[in-house]
């Protein structure tokens, strides 16, 4: 019986993982340990639930509420000056526990600080755009749709970004797999040819080292060259390729079997 | 300031269209000469005035992302080489830097010196790419050459560091994976020699040309709060008015001991980046010499490490791999297996010379990350052009491509 693999998680795991290892973990901070984060937090708090909120690598980072997300980026850059949003996306956590983890990491200039605000979503909910106040989030939106399918309320333009417009599925999801999926495959064959000419064209030959010795169309022969179109079966006779022009040229030496030395003792 | 310039009036033929609106829709790319990569435009115009821009991206996307998800640490390095290719040490160094923060190692001094070595001189590598292409676009053909040549010499040192010209690979996590070769000093010295020059015979040729300067003065404009809206860095956040590089503000490996300016400008136009890039040349160089002191005082303490020492994650030294039986197999086990960082998640921002080049990663204790996003300053860069094409002119949109310095692998990642 074929072993079972899980199918909403296709990615690559560790073969072997001792029983006993116990990942250690990035130390986490209590945020009043630096006075600039703590005075953030407590006006986010002041009018935003925070579930949770730590110092990881110099950075902050809050947990809160989906539908807050719009209010606490504009208290971040009219109120706390966090003015740019640097980067968000997505965390795929469906095999886990059907959700998606959104993060949004916040810059501050004047204050040299960063921020990551994070929320969880279950799958198939919509996030609320932040296009409005951030310019840079009609991008990320788009490509966080892209590639995990998440939608975003209220976005201008909610198309896929670096896929084609009519692709099938959400590459960066972890049931995706990395080599794609049969759509994936299939993908130029059925929009050019149809799908009935699948059979005709044959599957993409991804592997780049493949060189197949009867195809004298093709490829390049060395040593037994023969005309382009030559039908070969198999039995072609052999072409000793002289390696060497006579007489020899500068440093280098013709191997000579009477005069070598074979080293027949593997201790020697 | 050679010549007070008068920007053409443009000439129109009265051309009708069969919409009733005379809007033309003209589709630009994806494999125009001048979108520096396989950038589509799609351009709404009104005569030539652009009314709409829509910038379509996606033709180089390759999935790294995905990729990273499915390759050990350290395999996944090279790949980032293709990221932004003209400058590939930087990605290397960014990605290296995430992973370094991740598991909290420290880089030896001497190694730290090398990477910024090699970062400054990818930065003007890049900026060099930067100005040929952009004045090839605008028509100057002679910078082109001459910025070209110039880039050959660093390429050499490149190659002569690590073999590889474009995709280099030099800057592993942990540290650097060799010393910098006999002639480097000695050649790099003799490129910064002649730099100053160099960029001086730029700018002779470029800042007082009436044609240079009509098609870059007031043309692209960036609102500071544009700029900070769509996420803007480096230089194109610096010549909207905001003097934030993250060498300086946020400084990593020795950016706090050279000393060096941020150039910045408030116009925000096509001319106030071609500036900027000018200066950071400038300014790269005199970072590079300090570096060439810094390390020739490494030799001179003996610090000869070059890798951090943390046998968990990385490998020991070639000679001890050599002779100790616990080195490697250690290194066998972080080569097949790969190194398992703690749990938790890091975001590092580094200032590449495009802009802020920032890394996510989410471990979750295997070896291989469980999420690593890529925050590559081109592709909003790429995005203001949506709000920054209209009301220009179709020739003002080539410039303003090449002032914004995309590279699309990087944008599509």
């Amino acid at each position: 019986m074929r072993a079972y693999t899980p199918k909403n998680d296709v990615q690559k795991k560790a073969y072997y993982t001792d029983r006993y290892y116990v990942a250690p973990q990035v130390p986490k901070e209590k945020v009043e340990n630096d006075e600039v984060f703590a005075a953030d937090l407590e006006a986010i708090k002041a009018k935003f639930e925070v579930k949770e909120a730590y110092i990881q690598v110099e950075q902050l980072v809050i947990y809160i509420n989906p539908h807050d997300i719009y209010g606490v980026l504009e208290l971040m850059r009219d109120e706390l000056e966090y003015t740019q949003l640097s980067e968000m996306s997505a965390i795929d956590w469906l095999a886990k526990d059907g959700t998606f983890e959104i993060f949004y990491q916040m810059l501050s200039m004047t204050k040299r600080k960063r921020i990551r605000v994070k929320y969880f979503i279950k799958e198939g909910e919509a996030v609320d755009s932040v296009e409005k106040l951030f310019r840079s989030a009609d991008w990320a939106e788009r490509e966080m749709f892209d590639m995990f399918g998440i939608e975003a309320n209220g976005h201008p333009f909610m198309k896929r970004i670096l896929m084609p417009y009519d692709w099938q599925g959400f590459p960066l999801r972890k049931s995706y797999p990395l080599q794609g999926d049969e759509f994936a495959a299939w993908y130029e064959v059925d929009k050019i040819y149809g799908k009935e000419a699948r059979d005709l064209i044959g599957p993409e030959i991804r592997d780049t080292a493949r060189v197949d010795r009867y195809d004298s169309e093709r490829f390049a022969r060395l040593g037994h060259e023969v005309p382009k179109g030559t039908e070969i079966t198999g039995d072609e006779p052999k072409n000793e390729q002289p390696y060497q022009e006579e007489g020899g040229v500068f440093l280098v030496k013709k191997f000579n079997k009477e005069s070598s030395k074979v080293i027949d003792d593997p201790q020697r | 300031m050679a010549q007070v310039t008068n920007r053409l009036t443009p000439f129109f033929e009265n051309i009708t269209f069969d919409r009733e609106d005379n809007e033309v829709i003209l589709n630009f790319g994806p494999q125009h000469p001048s979108a520096h990569g396989q950038l589509r435009l799609m351009l709404h115009l009104q005569q030539e005035q652009i009314v709409k821009a829509h910038p379509d991206v996606g033709y180089l996307h390759r999935g790294m992302e995905k990729m990273a998800e499915n390759m050990i640490y350290n395999e996944f390095l090279p790949t980032t080489d293709r990221m932004d290719y003209i400058a590939s040490s930087s990605n290397n160094y960014g990605f290296a830097l995430a992973v370094e923060k991740l598991i909290g190692v420290e880089v030896p001094r001497r190694a730290k010196v090398i990477r910024m070595m090699l970062l400054e001189i990818n930065r003007l590598m890049s900026h060099l790419f930067w100005l040929a292409t952009t004045a090839l676009d605008i028509g100057a053909m002679t910078i082109f050459l001459y910025a070209f040549r110039e880039r050959e010499y660093l390429m050499d040192i490149i190659e002569g560091y690590c073999g590889a010209r474009l995709t280099h690979s030099a800057i592993r996590i942990g540290g650097v994976p060799l010393d910098i070769q006999d002639s480097f000093i000695a050649q790099l010295k003799d490129f910064l020699g002649k730099l100053p020059q160099n960029i001086k015979d730029y700018e002779d040729l470029l800042d007082s040309n009436r044609i240079w300067r009509m098609r870059m003065e007031e043309v692209g404009v960036i609102p500071t709060d544009m700029a900070l809206s769509w996420g803007c860095t480096g230089p194109m956040l610096r010549a909207s008015g905001v003097a934030w590089d993250i060498r300086k503000e946020e400084p990593y490996e020795l950016y706090d001991e050279v000393e060096f300016n941020v150039p910045y400008s408030d116009k925000g136009d096509n001319f106030a980046r071609y500036r900027i890039y000018m200066e950071e040349m400038r300014e790269s160089a005199k970072i590079l010499y300090q570096t060439i002191d810094m390390y020739n005082e490494c030799v001179k303490n003996g610090e000869t490490e070059l890798m951090a020492h943390a046998p968990k994650y990385i490998s020991a030294p070639k000679l001890d791999i050599m002779t100790q039986n616990y080195s490697l197999m250690q290194h066998f086990v972080l080569v097949t297996q790969g190194m398992r960082p703690p749990v938790g998640e890091v975001y590092v921002a580094t200032e590449s010379p495009k802009g802020e080049l920032g890394f996510y990663i989410n471990s979750q204790g295997g070896p291989y990350p469980y999420r690593l996003k890529m925050r590559a300053p081109s592709f909003w860069h790429t995005g203001i052009l949506t709000d920054l094409l209209p009301g220009h002119y179709i020739p003002d949109v080539v410039s303003i491509i090449g002032t914004t310095n995309i590279v699309f692998g990087e944008v599509d990642r």
